[in-house]
């Protein structure tokens, strides 16, 4: 397979990777969210094998087989848990509405095109793309996470950003495993260590609103 | 003569008439020789200005009028030549149109004299050759225009229209004196020959541009200068907010590419982003506004901003692209705004006009109190229908052309560097084919409330259809909207000489292309032939029916209507111009004017109606204008306070100036 | 050159001929999903003719507008249709509309259809033509960018170049035409007027938009609304395919032997984009008419962003 078209489609599933992340930005149902989320995660785990084809890095296949099981089947399986646990799988509202997002996540698309091609202006030109979704990733991850107000879109939205942390290291080439490793399981902890912070916001204020629990931060506005 | 002198002959004739005007105006048949006097003079000059833009003749006048050791320079060349003849084209038309509309004026006094001098400062101003002529030729036509828009004084919405027209020219014109100060430099030498000459630092450019973008778009209407316009172009009788909307914009483009493309010299870099910009967004804004308004003159205002954000628009590209030596693209764009301009001054002034019948036959600008006027005014609804096809850039009119020569220009612009431009270019490509999907609907709307359906108020139900010189002019307007639709090689030729002039490139020649097609860059890459294609609809369409009516079926039954069984015979039931905006409301409405529906329903065995009340806010209005009116307020108060000082505190203040001014004189090297 | 002009006119009566039956298949293919027997292929012929042999029934109220648009619609959708190259590119008059003639050809005859459904005065044709709009302030914009996106790949705007250039292998796979072919498809589904739009089987107001439009109408004009439809969906089949699935095409100047197998081939593709609409439609359900806009958003989105990745970038 030639060299173009290996590289045709680390583009087409990096695309991919931009799409699902507005896909997550305009979800307004809780199931549907974390579905789209596990979609996320599948593109995140076709793209890193195919970076693991075409670069012959078979630790590569690792992370995109860590991928797979966490961040595709048992991330999400658990959220659905949680969801239905906390009785709170009705509807999401954003802080901002949905049509004001989507240009705001266009413009960071085209940020950080140009941010990235002007940065690597030197680096090799294909891969620079790559490099440059895998930032407009990561901005929509934090995007997300600021329009939300439901303490699981946010969470959510950090994993999407970690999604494009791994994006962006596999398409640089040489990524070693321990680092993948490391950051899976600091995920996973962070990942529990919110699920038990968020039951405990349940019990103790009844509602996941984040804008509720500024009442009680002690500063009246 | 030379085209120069002749033109100024004419502008002379059309100051006579507006003294003419000023004796004679009380008599009851005055109007007919005013206008018919102004249509001469003003075919006169269209003519003159369309031989001097084909034969691509200069020519050079100094009159000794003004001040004795400077003298008036008027100059015609090719762009000169061309908005003349847009301007005169358009005068003609308006006069026409006022030989039937004006029996219906009754404040004649005030419009008669002021009229002549409107079409007399706006051909001056297209003349002018250095700037105090320029300067004073544009205070004369914004002061005529005023006067104009104060016709109907009594009513307060047209006073205070005009004091805010009277503000925002005094401030355009401003902005544009210290434009040309700055650009003539501290040599002395305004006239437009020496500015172009002269070497000028970098800042001072810049500046310059910057003031010309605020003096001349605030009279063009560009967004956030044009709060004036649809205050002050309805408020006007019908023919002169035709001109104001379709003539007096055109004039602003006019001089805003004087000064850009031909004054200044090399623009800087940031200058076309800007105009993209603010012309994308003057696109947009403008018709999401159009789609607010219930009242026809209203609606057609906001439509001017939008079509003249398309210009600026496509005027910013040209910069781009002459600046990347990008010439033939250059070009391109320019022929799609000037050719832009030429088509909105056709159906803007057809639009108006129609609305101008409207008006006269119903009494009522509101779309709320119109309906079924196609069947009391069928030529009437014919001519609006035309240009409001055209306004919509729908094949095969003329509208289509000057948005697919634009869109061409865009295609071409991944050759441009810069980053800015790289992400400005294709957000302006989706802003202006969002503006015309939403012109479309504008215009649905539009012609579908006032001359579709059933009468919603008694006085659409006994409208009569107004006199034939009204008609003809909506009918010769409709007729060049068709024709420049289906021939359009012959205007991109005329163009040549103009683009030349400002970007020194051109377009490939049309004229000699089989079947009259247009081809904007190589035979390859582009091509649209507007001829062939109204043949094909001509003939499918009457084709079809030919063959239906031969082979199949020719009988046609009338009923009432079937409303899916439920027939209700009161004409508040079918939709309003409100209720046709509601997703459009509902969807940008929201966001960019905070726009609500507050519904108040009385409870149950109440008799009284429900109301439905739609709220929309202009946030450039209440968020720049109203705050900037405030603080001009206070600090005229707070200096108020000078007016009651005692004697010992003037004679202060009298003696603190003279030391001040001394000091100066004394520290200055 | 009378060869030339016969395969043109032949591909305009091929195209009128054939619409309705590809509705017929389509509808063929929704029955069969879901069970049903279906109507026969040949069902909507059969439609037509029996419309056309009818009275026309005309509101009292109706002008001449009413009367004469379902010529002008079907006239600028059947000159839009005969554009698009189907079996032969390059044909004789090809070159006098391009793809952004073609989608403002659609919108003249939208323009018409909308104002035929305000001219009785009743509340339905208000509703079809006020949602109609609102979809085509959406999807109009949307088609743009896509045309945009696939000019700029292509370098030009003339529909025979495109598809010649998006045959050859240098193009690659792109992200900007994997974009563009979503987008294309969300806006062919919302312009003709299918699932999840709008239903083509209702006449509840709910639920309606085209329908409510052509609510008055009956007999031949009736009958020309419905083609103008089917020639549509053709047409958009047709885009599709000579730009995503360009193979096939028989260049200019080609012999009647490449013509008869680019004729083969393009029914083969009609065939394919017909059974993947019905499977599309049998699966989901329609939507709410204030959810269009935000579905409608995404083509639009699609779209800006594949031509913002060919503005940024030469090789996206």
């Amino acid at each position: 397979m030639t060299g173009a078209l290996a590289f045709d489609i680390a583009h087409m599933l990096a695309g991919g990777l931009v799409l699902a992340s507005f896909m997550l930005l305009y979800q307004d149902r809780l199931h549907g969210l974390v579905n789209t989320y596990a979609l996320h995660a599948l593109v995140l785990t076709a793209s890193v094998a195919w970076q693991a084809w075409a670069q012959g890095a078979p630790h590569l296949y690792i992370t995109a087989l860590v991928a797979l099981v966490f961040k595709a089947l048992v991330i999400p399986l658990a959220l659905h848990r949680i969801i239905r646990r906390l009785g709170i799988h009705r509807d999401i509202e954003n802080a901002v509405g949905t049509g004001l997002t989507m240009l705001t996540g266009m413009g960071l698309v085209a940020l950080s095109m140009v941010v990235m091609l002007r940065v690597t202006a030197e680096a090799d030109p294909l891969a620079r793309e790559d490099l440059a979704m895998a930032l407009a990733v990561v901005l929509l991850g934090l995007l997300m996470m600021v329009t939300r107000r439901n303490a699981i879109g946010q969470v959510v939205g950090f994993m999407s950003l970690e999604n494009g942390l791994v994006l962006a290291a596999a398409g640089a080439r040489g990524m070693p495993l321990v680092v993948e490793i490391s950051v899976a399981f600091s995920v996973l902890v962070a990942f529990i260590v919110i699920g038990i912070v968020l039951f405990r916001i349940r019990e103790r204020f009844d509602t996941v609103d984040v804008g509720a629990l500024d009442d009680f931060r002690g500063e009246r506005r | 003569m030379q085209a120069g002198a002749a033109l100024l002959v004419v502008v002379g004739v059309l100051l006579g008439i507006a003294a003419l005007a000023v004796a004679l105006a009380r008599r009851p048949r005055a109007y007919r020789i005013v206008y018919a006097a102004s249509l001469a003079a003003s075919l006169a000059g269209f003519a003159i200005a369309l031989t001097a833009l084909l034969s691509n003749a200069a020519s050079f006048v100094v009159l000794p009028l003004g001040l004795p050791w400077v003298g008036a320079r008027f100059a015609v060349d090719a762009l000169s030549a061309f908005f003349l003849a847009v301007v005169n084209l358009g005068g003609a038309a308006a006069s026409l149109y006022g030989l039937g509309y004006g029996r219906h004026e009754e404040a004649q006094h005030r419009v008669l004299p002021f009229y002549p001098a409107f079409l007399a400062g706006m051909n001056l101003v297209v003349l002018a050759a250095d700037a105090f002529t320029f300067l004073l030729s544009w205070e004369f036509m914004s002061l005529a225009s005023w006067a104009l828009v104060l016709a109907h004084h009594r009513e307060a919405e047209n006073r205070r229209a005009a004091t805010v027209y009277l503000v925002m020219a005094s401030f355009g014109t401003m902005a544009l004196l210290l434009a040309f100060g700055l650009m003539a430099g501290a040599g002395g030498d305004y006239s437009f020959a020496a500015i172009r000459a002269a070497e000028r630092a970098p800042l001072a450019a810049s500046l310059a541009l910057v003031l010309a973008l605020l003096g001349a778009g605030s009279k063009a209407g560009l967004v956030p200068l044009h709060v004036w316009l649809p205050l002050a172009h309805p408020a006007a009788p019908s023919h002169v907010s035709a001109l104001m909307s379709g003539v007096m914009t055109k004039v602003a483009v006019y001089g805003f590419i004087r000064i850009v493309f031909d004054l200044v010299g090399e623009p800087a870099w940031w200058a076309a982003l800007v105009l993209i910009a603010l012309g994308g967004i003057s696109a947009v804004l403008g018709i999401l506004h159009a789609l607010m308004e219930r009242d026809l003159k209203r609606l057609l205002a906001f439509s001017t901003i939008e079509n003249i954000g398309i210009v600026f628009a496509c005027l910013g590209l040209a910069l781009a692209f002459r600046a990347n030596a990008m010439e033939w693209a250059a070009a391109l764009a320019l022929t799609a705004a000037l050719f832009h301009v030429f088509n909105h001054a056709l159906f803007k002034s057809l639009l108006f006009f129609g609305a101008g019948a409207v008006l006269t036959a119903t009494g009522s600008r509101d779309m709320e109190r119109l309906g079924g006027l196609i069947h009391r005014m069928p030529a009437t609804a014919l001519f609006f229908l035309v240009g409001a096809l055209a306004i919509s850039a729908l094949p095969p009119l003329n509208g289509f052309i000057s948005e697919w020569l634009a869109f061409q220009a865009i295609l071409q612009s991944p050759a441009l560097d810069g980053w800015g431009l790289k992400i400005a270019v294709p957000a302006l490509g989706g802003m202006l084919a969002l503006a015309a999907a939403l012109a479309a609907a504008c215009f649905v709307r539009a012609f579908g409330v006032a001359f579709l359906g059933r009468p919603r108020a008694p006085e659409a139900a006994e409208a009569k259809e107004v006199d034939r010189f009204s008609l003809a002019a909506m009918a010769g307007l409709a007729l060049i909207c068709l024709l420049a639709g289906i021939l359009p090689g012959f205007v991109i030729d005329a163009l040549a000489p103009v683009t030349r002039l400002a970007v020194s490139g051109a377009m490939p020649i049309q004229a000699e292309l089989p079947w009259l097609s247009i081809v904007p860059i190589t035979e390859g890459r582009s091509s649209y032939n507007g001829l062939l294609v109204f043949l094909f609809i001509a003939i499918s369409g009457f084709g079809s029916a030919a063959v239906i009516h031969r082979f199949a079926s020719r009988r046609l039954r009338r009923a009432p209507a079937w409303d899916c069984g439920f027939p209700v015979p009161a004409a508040a039931t079918q939709y309003s111009a409100g209720g046709f905006a509601q997703p459009f409301r509902r969807i940008f409405g929201a966001t960019l004017f905070a726009a609500r529906d507050e519904v108040t329903m009385p409870p149950p065995g109440d008799m009284r109606p429900a109301r439905l009340v739609t709220i929309i806010h202009d946030p450039i209005w209440e968020r720049a204008y109203v705050p900037l009116a405030g603080a001009v307020d206070r600090l005229a108060g707070s200096l108020n306070r000078l007016q009651f000082l005692t004697i010992r505190r003037y004679l202060t203040l009298v003696f603190l100036f003279l030391v001040a001014l001394l000091l100066v004189l004394a520290l200055w090297t | 050159m009378i060869l030339d002009i016969a395969v043109q006119g032949a591909q305009m009566v091929l195209v009128l001929a054939l619409a309705p039956l590809l509705t017929g298949f389509v509808r063929k293919v929704k029955a069969r999903l879901t069970r049903r027997q279906g109507p026969s292929l040949i069902q909507p012929y059969r439609d037509l003719a029996r419309l056309m042999r009818k009275d026309a029934v005309v509101a009292e109220g109706a002008s001449w507008l009413f009367r004469a648009a379902p010529y002008i619609v079907f006239a600028a959708t059947w000159v839009a249709a005969a554009l698009v190259p189907t079996f032969a590119a390059g044909l004789v008059f090809s070159w006098s509309a391009d793809l952004i003639a073609i989608i403002a050809l659609l919108g003249t005859a939208r323009f018409f259809l909308a104002l035929a459904g305000m001219d009785i005065g009743t509340a339905f044709g208000g509703i079809g033509s006020s949602r109609e709009m609102m979809i085509s302030s959406f999807a109009e914009p949307a088609m743009m960018l896509t045309m945009f996106a696939l000019a700029l790949v292509a370098g030009s705007t003339q529909l025979a170049t495109v598809s010649s250039v998006l045959a050859t292998p240098e193009v690659g796979l792109r992200v900007s035409l994997a974009m563009a072919l979503i987008a294309l498809v969300i806006v062919a589904l919302a312009e003709h007027a299918r699932i999840p739009v709008d239903n083509p089987a209702t006449h509840l107001e709910l639920t309606m938009v085209h329908e409510a439009m052509v609510l008055e109408y009956s007999g031949r004009h009736l009958a020309m609304i419905e083609l103008a439809a089917m020639l549509k969906l053709v047409l958009y089949i047709s885009l599709i395919a000579c730009v995503f699935v360009p193979w096939g095409i028989a260049p200019s100047g080609a012999g009647l032997g490449a013509f008869a197998a680019g004729a083969l081939l393009w029914l083969v593709k009609l065939a394919a984009g017909g059974f993947l609409l019905g499977l599309f439609e049998t699966s989901i359900a329609k939507m709410r008419v204030f959810r269009v806009p935000d579905f409608l958003g995404v083509a639009l989105m699609l779209g800006l962003l594949g031509t913002l990745l060919l503005f940024v970038s030469r090789s996206l």
